[in-house]
């Protein structure tokens, strides 16, 4: 942490000697490569598979972003954060943009100055507990013993939500996922809270998965999503984009397999040309060229296929796609008009 | 008359800055602490200046905010919606509670490690030698976790309690549950108590304490007191008086009469709910972060009172025999108070790491000031530099200040030379 921050302010200094902020773009160009930061370890989220290649819901927006401006998915630098050194690694420059389930708050986006590109998936803080404790709300759970892991929001949920329910708990800050997995299962604790993705991602990783429940209350809003800093508005709006970009494709029936066809020339719907670049020049209005979301759609495919792939319900994460449907179909995503 | 001229004065020149030997030594030293100096104003402006681009100006405003977190071991009153402050107060609290039982603990080990390991017994020696080597070769942040799993993985869960045939019992006559939680001891209760006095509106202490506490010390004084006496009547007459029972007596009367008029009695834990309620808990991590600290510290601890031992010339411990002093008065007597010397300002040192190293108490768990301060509070609010500035500042204060007290006793036990 501390070299982190010693590095961070190193760095600063660099990039303040060198230039005033702003033109990451042209860092990342320069460079050849994507900082991106992400988890250590959330198997679904993100996570080295067996050939040491970085996976997951949050490496695919990673992804995305390295194809649409550099062009190739792999041009990327991985930097594992924990909670902690998320927040200094974005703000010194360590990364270009962080996406490690980060929860959108209001302090996190005005205080500490970060830009939130959108929300890739809509989440709330849940409680796991295991099934022969015979548990079924979590307004049973007074007095109880509760892992947590720190440094995120959770902490603070949870003191609200048991102080509003007039009970009574006793915190067991864990630093890492790994950490509290094994305080879990040894019944050092009853209950392990985080938001409701990480305790399907923690169960798929169970021996007996099925042996764990997780409780209907769901005591807090968590808009997880990618974010960069503020003041370089272009960058920000890069991002924001190509998140869009893979959200309105699942809505308009762009996918990983037709994406390249649908490109080669102007279909009969509009909005599709303008975002695939037949038509129009929003490419360039980002400082890219025509074909960026092409890129970005072909490297993973579009938001239900990525989806589908790193957490969906065919996934030892097994998670269903609830709130994070379109809006088409009773969810909450909704991408801006490519116009 | 005797001429004599005194030599010519020679006037100040500004090149004897550098070419005078009487001056050089001073102008090289202003010239370096000008230049650290800058070098150091630099960092910091440089600092301040990236910092404000980056939006990030620093404060301290936070530090009154709702911590809006809770903390398991609070050993003043707190709730979450206390201040950061004071989030950040109770974490030192528990910095120093683990620091002081450590740093106790660790002495007693220490030497009685360092001392059996010279023993003349092969077996003892041998074994002690055993543990020095294993727990001062192995980083102490994997003590600190391998103990926390061994507490973790072996004891069962309070659940283990339950039922008419339950897995697990309670220790000690039913009085002590020893879970994979931590361990629940009886707690002292008082039928007839004082009540909590509020100091300066910060924190409760209970006045049953202070009163025994008070019995206990008078006790105490009481019995230096008898032994004050036996020194001047051995000094006179030679024959030094039994005194070690009333010196007993005096320390154990008064409280026991104290503990009587309070109406003490002990408040047992049971299993309720989830947990055991009642008796005082010592948690797994406070349990894991203290014996690993002690146990790693302790076998530095021992090298230092064998080197100190060591250090003092064998003709004394035969000086001392010649004289007729027994082996054990001929240790604290002769040996020891020469050996304190040696070993008491490399001691200072261990209790300064020790401290130190309880900031890994995060890797347990344990909210010390590092898990609450720059831990909990640093995420909370963001503010990175702020609270690790603030941080090591506490550790500073906190390691000069056993600077400081270590030094004052090393000064008492120093070989005084005339």
């Amino acid at each position: 942490m501390k070299k982190s921050l010693f590095l961070g302010t190193l760095t600063a200094a660099g990039l303040a000697a060198g230039m005033s902020a702003a033109a990451t773009l042209d860092d990342v160009k320069a460079r050849g490569t994507l900082n991106c930061g992400v988890t250590t370890g959330l198997v679904g989220f993100a996570a080295p598979n067996a050939n040491g290649r970085w996976e997951g819901f949050d490496v695919a927006v990673c992804r995305a972003v390295a194809a649409a401006v550099l062009g190739d998915e792999n041009a990327i630098e991985f930097v594992p954060t924990t909670g902690k050194t998320r927040f200094t690694a974005l703000a010194s420059g360590e990364i270009d943009m962080l996406a490690r389930n980060t929860t959108w708050t209001f302090s996190r986006d005005v205080d500490l100055g970060f830009e939130f590109a959108g929300i890739n998936y809509y989440d709330g803080q849940g409680f796991m507990v295991p099934k022969e404790l015979g548990v079924t709300s979590a307004k049973e759970l007074n007095g109880a013993t509760v892992c947590i892991q720190t440094g995120t929001t959770t902490e603070l949920n949870l003191a609200d939500w048991f102080r509003k329910n007039n009970m009574e708990y006793e915190p067991v800050p864990i630093e890492t996922n790994a950490e509290a997995q094994q305080q879990y299962l040894a019944r050092a604790c009853d209950v392990y809270t985080t938001d409701s993705s990480g305790l399907a991602a923690t169960r798929a990783t169970f021996e007996d998965p099925s042996a764990h429940v997780i409780l209907p209350e769901i005591i807090s809003k968590e808009p997880l999503g990618p974010l960069v800093r503020h003041g370089d508005n272009q960058w920000g709006d890069i991002v924001r984009w190509t998140l869009n970009a893979l959200i309105a494709a699942e809505e308009f029936g762009i996918t990983s397999a037709n994406v390249e066809e649908l490109a080669s020339e102007p279909t009969d719907s509009p909005e599709i040309n303008r975002m695939l670049g037949t038509e129009g020049n929003l490419g360039e209005m980002l400082g890219l060229d025509k074909d960026w979301a092409v890129r970005a759609i072909a490297a993973g495919g579009n938001y239900g296929e990525i989806f589908a792939r790193h957490i969906g319900e065919s996934t030892p994460v097994g998670l269903a796609r609830g709130l994070n449907a379109q809006w088409t179909e009773g969810g909450l995503l909704y991408a801006p008009p490519f116009r | 008359m005797a001429s004599h001229t005194d030599p010519s004065k020679e006037s100040f020149r500004p090149s004897m800055l550098i070419y005078d030997t009487r001056y050089r030594g001073m102008t090289i030293q202003i010239v370096a602490l000008i230049g650290f100096l800058t070098l150091l104003g630099w960092i910091i402006n440089n600092t301040a200046q990236n910092l404000a681009d980056l939006g990030m100006r620093p404060s301290f405003g936070f530090l009154m905010e709702p911590a809006g977190y809770d903390i398991n071991q609070t050993l003043i009153e707190y709730q979450n919606q206390d201040s950061h402050l004071r989030a950040a107060f109770i974490g030192l609290l528990n910095t120093l509670l683990v620091a002081v039982m450590g740093c106790a603990t660790a002495t007693i080990l220490g030497v009685l490690i360092g001392i059996l390991r010279l023993s003349k017994n092969w077996l003892v020696g041998r074994l002690m030698t055993v543990y020095v080597e294993t727990f001062r070769n192995v980083p102490v942040l994997l003590w600190i976790v391998f103990t926390m799993a061994i507490l973790i993985e072996t004891f069962p869960p309070p659940s283990a309690f339950r039922g008419d045939d339950p897995e697990a019992t309670m220790a000690v006559f039913n009085s002590v549950a020893i879970t994979n939680r931590g361990v629940y001891v009886p707690e002292p209760l008082f039928t007839r108590g004082l009540g909590d006095l509020s100091v300066f509106g910060l924190f409760q202490i209970s006045i049953d304490l202070i009163v025994i506490l008070a019995a206990l010390f008078a006790g105490i004084w009481a019995a230096r007191k008898v032994r004050q006496r036996a020194d001047r009547i051995q000094n006179a007459t030679g024959v030094r008086p039994t005194t070690w029972h009333f010196a007993l007596g005096l320390i154990v009367l008064p409280v026991l009469i104290v503990l009587v008029a309070l109406g003490f009695h002990f408040g047992y834990p049971a299993l309720q709910g989830f947990n055991f309620q009642g008796g005082i808990y010592m948690r797994n991590s406070l349990i894991a972060l203290w014996l690993a600290l002690s146990i790693y510290t302790s076998a530095f601890v021992a090298e230092i009172v064998r080197a100190g031992i060591l250090a003092v010339s064998h003709g004394q411990t035969e000086a001392a025999s010649a004289l007729g002093l027994r082996p054990n008065r001929v240790m604290s007597l002769v040996i020891l108070p020469q050996a304190l010397r040696v070993i008491v300002p490399p001691l200072i040192s261990q209790y300064l790491n020790l401290t130190k190293n309880s900031s890994l108490a995060i890797a347990v768990g344990y909210m010390d000031i590092t898990g609450t301060l720059m831990g909990i509070t640093l995420n909370q609010t963001g503010r990175a530099l702020e609270t690790l500035l603030l941080g090591m500042l506490i550790y500073l204060a906190i390691s000069l200040s056993i600077s400081a007290v270590m030094n004052w006793y090393n000064n008492r036990v120093k070989l005084v030379e005339r």
